[in-house]
């Protein structure tokens, strides 16, 4: 790829965590939590994004990120108070901020109202006057983008001479410069180099140089951390008096320098016989290349003359082209890897020994070496998945943002508290979370909280709370979205269910029944589509997203006090602890998070319903039996159940079942291979694995065998 | 021999745009991602001229400059700050504080190499 693309590339990866910086660093100033370093990094932030959006010439995303910058300077610098009024402009800048460099990625890096609407208030709070537009801005502020141009080193464009913007170019010029150069010792002690400054002056052109040895004392008195020499040199030729001060740029103040015109009587080289340009003091450098060319060299463009920006369009790649999915990792992770792989390669050349030289011990030793085997395997299976893996912070983070826009465009003021942000998921699965969430984030703060004036009417806080939290739970990641709102409204939910035809009109439903039908495809509770939470979206089809991760969700809602929505996730999407068992000579997967407990049935636990319908008692309680080998028509009901092993399998929704299976195998880890991708969907199946002696095993979906099995007959009707 | 240049920056893009330049140019590029990553590296890199960053976690250039210059080896080893002001203040500060010079962000590769050629053999 050519180089300043993948530059390009990389930019606007670091622009992301930048971004993340940003938010998170701007919401702990709001929160008043922020030292100075906080503060610091989100000015570093919107600094890195400026320094980046330069080299690729996005004037807008520069321009927008300078303002930014300079009032967050304010801030840093103590002379503004971060108070809420001034934290307010801040978040909504990094909104745009964020959505300038969208824009900008997708080769769009245009004016947007909102960005000039904003950097109109950004310079409000530090009082300064927005300037007009299309006005530059002055010299020394001036941030002017300015592309780097990468060509090969042979590029001749890169070198070609710069027309020198020099008056009086005709026969009035002057025929070279004298410069008089005498360093100081503080020189040196910045790492500068005269020889090396002189041949970039002899690059201009011919130099001729004279010495001034009159104050080099005798060699007792010689300190060699002085310098004694000046030298008065001679430029041929016509290079500006400017290249010749850039030459000296970063010796002004510790040199005296003069650089006249030739013809000046004044600046003639003074007495002394002439000398090469002798090695410097206090040095052993070796003198300058010599002779000069005879041509001039071409003389690099300085910064002030350099051309503007290219085309930028010539850089711009088709929106959306070569975006790349990366993972940041942190190093410890790639380390704990690579030395597992170590002792991979040491397991290895054990099991071989054993093969290659088999003793009277050999079944020993091979057993053991394969334990080790089985062991090491696994612990690299946990590495690898560990990298894939990612905190749901920055998920978090934009939900922020959401909650922001959804409060100003319904007019209540919410206030979004997340915990469990360090909790990590598997990276697709947090990609594939954002829509979803940001949906039920929006409902939450247009359906689920109630207006300020209600709010106050009920005693609550006028602003309301969304809670996001994250958790580790049983092997699975919860996430729980949650309002002090009104709670669900199951009147109402109950007459729209009727007159949509999802249920009977004096359908018998539970309370959690109801709330339930909020996922019913075709649901919508507003009155109207709002043009927030709208959309034409339903909960329907976020249930559908999540349960695509292998994940539940559940609702519970209490009138008055909030809604609560609960989302079960997989941590990873690859590989499931599953129980191996065998039904009528058949392998089945059932996933351990499932099952609550194994056992043997006795035959008076075993009940029948109805004459037909087996149940088991259990602790005071009949849980409904399920023959896996009946469901899965391998088999026609059997009437000795207690031959049987009985798994105890608990849903989401906590509803029970008693799977009845022959064996029990093993219990293990098995790679989830998809079955829609492979053959179609089969009800009570969630996926395929294939097992150690190549046979394909099933891998249950316990709560769609469940939900089959003793189906409430209002939610069939909607499920 | 190549000359080596160590860069300091805690943006990677802009290490990157230092790695494929001046790689170019012919210089063998090691990099840092900050103050504290930077003065570690120092020793084992052995740099011609460092390149760093002003504002960056950790430690800052100033503090680059600092250890740069504290350390008898690297006494007169050329140091270049990364700005994107070209504020006379800041090159002014850069100075007092030890640096030899400064490379104004975003910067042109030739503009790059002319600088790096009046500092390094």
């Amino acid at each position: 790829m050519d180089p300043m693309e993948e530059i390009r590339q990389t930019f606007f990866i670091e622009c992301e965590e930048l971004l993340e910086n940003l938010e998170s660093g701007l919401l702990a100033m709001n929160e008043g939590e922020a030292d100075e370093e906080t503060v610091n990094s989100v000015f570093r932030a919107v600094h890195s994004i400026k320094g980046g959006a330069g080299a690729f010439a996005l004037e807008n995303l520069v321009a927008f990120a300078h303002k930014f910058e300079t009032t967050l300077d304010e801030v840093r610098a103590g002379r503004l108070e971060p108070s809420a009024e001034v934290m307010n402009v801040f978040l909504r800048s990094a909104d745009v901020l964020s959505d300038l460099v969208t824009a900008a990625q997708e080769g769009a890096d245009t004016p947007s109202e909102a960005a000039d609407g904003l950097i109109g208030e950004l310079l409000a709070l530090i009082g300064a006057e927005p300037e007009p537009a299309g006005k530059a801005e002055g010299g020394d502020v001036a941030f002017s983008p300015m592309p780097l141009a990468l060509g090969d080193a042979d590029d001749a464009p890169d070198f070609a001479p710069q027309p020198l913007d020099l008056p009086d170019l005709g026969a009035a010029a002057p025929a070279g410069h004298a410069v008089h150069f005498r360093p100081h010792p503080r020189l040196y002690e910045l790492g500068s180099e005269p020889v090396l400054l002189i041949r970039a002056l002899s690059d201009l052109g011919e130099v001729s140089a004279r010495a001034e040895t009159g104050a080099v004392p005798r060699l007792d008195a010689f300190d060699w951390e002085k310098t004694y020499l000046s030298l008065d040199l001679r430029m041929e030729g016509a290079p500006g008096a400017e290249a010749i001060e850039e030459v000296f740029e970063f010796v002004d103040g510790e040199c005296d320098l003069k650089i006249e015109d030739a013809d000046d009587p004044s600046g003639g080289p003074s007495g002394g016989d002439p000398l090469p340009p002798g090695p410097p003091p206090a040095d052993e450098s070796p003198p300058p290349a010599s002779p000069p060319p005879a041509e001039p060299a071409p003389l690099p463009p300085t910064a002030s003359q350099a051309a503007p920006a290219e085309p930028a369009g010539q850089k711009k790649p088709a929106p959306g082209a070569g975006a790349r999915s990366t993972v940041r990792v942190d190093l410890d992770r790639v380390d704990r890897l690579v030395n597992l792989i170590g002792e991979l390669v040491i397991s290895q050349a054990a099991i071989a020994q054993c093969v290659e030289n088999p003793d009277a011990q050999a079944g020993a030793h091979s057993s053991n070496a394969l334990e080790e085997f089985k062991q090491l395997t696994r612990e690299i299976q946990d590495s690898v998945m560990a990298i894939r893996t990612q905190p749901v912070k920055p998920l978090f983070q934009r939900m922020q943002r959401i909650v922001r826009e959804a409060a100003a465009a319904t007019g209540k003021s919410v206030r979004l508290k997340t915990e469990g942000e360090t909790t990590e998921v598997d990276k697709t699965v947090i990609e594939r979370l954002a829509d979803p969430l940001t949906h039920m984030i929006r409902n939450a703060v247009d359906h689920g909280l109630e207006g300020p004036g209600k709010r106050l009417e009920a005693g609550k806080d006028e602003e309301g709370t969304v809670c996001l939290n994250a958790a580790h739970q049983s092997g699975r990641v919860v996430i729980e979205i949650s309002d002090d709102g009104a709670g669900i409204n199951r009147e109402r939910v109950r007459a729209i269910a009727v007159d949509k035809g999802l249920i009977h009109e004096n359908a018998p439903l539970s309370d959690a029944e109801i709330d339930n039908l909020l996922f019913a495809p075709g649901f919508s509770t507003a009155k109207e589509v709002s043009n927030l939470s709208g959309r034409g979206v339903g909960m329907d089809v976020v249930k559908r997203a999540i349960q695509a991760l292998g994940g539940r969700i559940s609702i519970a809602s209490q009138p008055g006090r909030g809604t609560t929505f609960s989302i079960s996730l997989p941590l990873t999407l690859a590989v499931l602890d599953g129980m191996v068992v065998t039904v009528e000579g058949h392998t089945v997967v059932v996933p351990l998070t499932a099952i609550v407990e194994t056992l043997k049935p006795l035959p008076e636990q075993i009940h029948r319903v109805g004459g037909e319908s087996p149940v088991i008692a259990i602790r005071d309680s009949f849980i409904p039996i399920v023959d896996l080998g009946v469901r899965f028509g391998y088999r026609s009901p059997v009437r000795d159940l207690d031959q049987h092993v009985i798994l105890l399998i608990e849903t989401e929704e906590t509803s029970r079942a008693a799977l009845i299976v022959d064996r029990i195998v093993d219990q293990r880890q098995v790679v989830i291979k998809s079955l829609e991708e492979n053959y179609g969907h089969v009800p009570g199946v969630a996926a395929a694995t294939i097992l150690g002696n190549g046979q394909i095993a099933l891998i249950l979906d316990t709560d769609d065998l469940v939900a089959r099995t003793a189906p409430a007959p209002a939610i069939a009707a909607v499920a | 021999m190549r000359k080596t240049v160590l860069a300091i920056d805690d943006s990677r893009t802009m290490r990157d745009m230092l790695r494929v330049a001046l790689t170019a140019e012919g210089f063998d590029v090691q990099l840092a991602e900050d103050g504290i990553d930077g003065l570690e590296k120092l020793r084992h890199v052995q740099p011609a001229v460092v390149i760093t960053d002003i504002n960056m976690p950790r430690l800052d250039g100033f503090g680059v400059i600092d250890g740069v210059r504290s350390d008898e080896r690297f006494r007169r080893t050329p140091v270049l700050v990364l700005t994107t002001e070209s504020a006379a203040e800041l090159k002014q500060r850069a100075k007092a504080a030890g640096a030899t010079g400064w490379i104004v962000k975003p910067f042109e590769r030739t503009k790059l190499v002319s600088v790096l050629n009046r500092l390094v053999a």
